[in-house]
């Protein structure tokens, strides 16, 4: 049988960071990808495990100030593909969520772990870097928010510290943003993605303002690529741009062979990927 | 960390366990409660053997630690049929179509076709298709239970 190391259940957040505050603790929020490390084949199980499943207050997806989507950590794929608020300002976020694992991890899974597990190919932060969610961390020592940008800092490494928790994902609604993702797997469900992308951008007078795009399984976190940014800044999705950003993006990623994948496919993908939405933005 | 009693019930009977809370859902079942009817298959969350009903949802046991169903409703294969004699409809639909072949998969696509069933999604075979895709058939017998969740949908 798997290790079984011990585990503390806090009843309030304010019990969770007094836990956090002492000795260290590995977080489990629905467990789909910590359950699989305690079987220890994946390098040495956690020592001490605190689980996160009954603090209601990670929980909720709401409007905040009326111009941010306030998603609580512990919001699984399930409530987020189903929520009413999502589906209308964050679509492409309940596109990533229906494309992780199937039903079983969906109902387990959640937003917060996705952050924080920091897998390069986890498939809803390109989603976050693109539509330049704010990650808001708590502890004993307070509350603090890091830009998603910011808080992927290297392979499976984070800005957050031992003693915190993440609250919440937030996003700020733009009017007139339009957010767009994509994922490539071996196949529809249950697959881990070969290439994931994310592109964000505000229609002005025909032309791209405020153009994100972002990727995951393409580097050794999830990442935004500023070169291709700024060739579809300020200009109008046409074929030629499309064309132009295609090339640059190929040129820009850095994607490594795996056992999911090749360099030269994901690169391929990557370009055919964002020339393919730029094709559908732009109607032609 | 003091021994913790989890209580939850099973197919509706109360059960306490003093386990430790990591223990996997699918361990307490299979060697606490000796409930084998759920199957370990890849034990990490890719084959949906393990499938199991918790609070209604469709989980991987394996993926389940004790400690997060206290106090939930879990259900198992065991709980389907209604007697000894008395498969639920769902069940008698694998038979008849042939929907169960080596039956290492068939605890957790029965179990995956209960919770999209009492969803009450329209049952279409792309609905069907993706209720199961979590649940991996090596006898790659899809077609056929894919049919007799369809029947299963039918009103009789």
């Amino acid at each position: 049988m798997p290790a079984e190391p011990p585990v503390v259940t806090p009843r309030s957040l304010a019990e969770a960071y007094e836990l956090l505050g002492g000795d260290p603790f590995r977080p489990i929020a629905g467990g789909t990808d910590l359950m699989v490390q305690i079987t220890g084949e994946l390098g040495e199980p956690p020592e001490r495990v605190l689980d996160l499943w009954r603090l209601d207050e990670l929980r909720g997806i709401r409007l905040a100030n009326g111009d941010a989507l306030a998603i609580g950590a512990l919001s699984t794929y399930t409530q987020i593909r189903r929520s009413p608020l999502v589906g209308e300002h964050l679509p492409a976020l309940a596109e990533a969520a229906a494309t992780i694992g199937a039903a079983q991890i969906q109902n387990r899974g959640t937003l917060g772990g996705n952050v924080v597990n920091a897998s390069p190919a986890g498939d809803t932060l390109p989603v976050l870097l693109a539509a330049d969610a704010d990650i808001v961390l708590g502890s004993r020592r307070g509350e603090r928010t890091v830009p998603a940008a910011d808080f992927w800092t290297g392979y499976r490494k984070t800005a957050r510290a031992e003693d915190e928790l993440v609250l919440r994902i937030v996003f700020p609604l733009r009017p007139g943003r339009r957010t767009r993702f994509r994922k490539v797997g071996t196949r529809r469900a249950q697959a881990i993605s070969k290439v994931v992308m994310a592109l964000a951008y505000r229609s002005d007078g025909g032309v791209w303002r405020d153009v994100r795009v972002a990727l995951g399984s393409v580097a050794e976190r999830p990442i935004r690529v500023p070169e291709t940014e700024r060739v579809l800044e300020g200009a109008a999705p046409r074929q030629s741009v499309a064309d132009h950003a295609a090339a640059t993006i190929a040129g820009e990623i850095s994607p490594i062979d795996d056992v999911r994948s090749t360099a030269d496919y994901r690169r391929a993908v990557s370009a055919r990927i964002l020339h393919r939405m730029l094709r559908e933005e732009g109607g032609w | 960390m003091t021994e913790v009693v989890y209580r939850f019930t099973v197919n509706g009977q109360p059960v306490e366990l003093a386990v430790p809370g990591m223990r996997r859902l699918l361990d307490a079942l299979r060697e606490d409660l000796a409930l084998t009817g759920t199957k370990e298959g890849c034990g990490e969350g890719e084959c949906g053997a393990c499938s199991v009903l918790v609070d209604g949802a469709v989980v991987d046991a394996c993926l389940v630690p004790v400690c997060q169903v206290d106090g939930s409703d879990v259900r198992t294969v065991e709980g389907l049929a209604t007697g000894p004699e008395a498969l639920s409809p769902l069940q008698e639909a694998f038979l008849e179509t042939g929907g169960a072949q080596c039956g290492i998969c068939t605890p957790g696509m029965l179990m995956a076709a209960r919770a999209f069933l009492d969803d009450g999604a329209e049952p279409t075979e792309d609905a069907i298709r993706e209720a199961i895709a979590g649940n991996l058939c090596r006898c790659t017998g899809y077609t056929k239970i894919i049919d007799a969740i369809a029947m299963a949908a039918r009103p009789a």
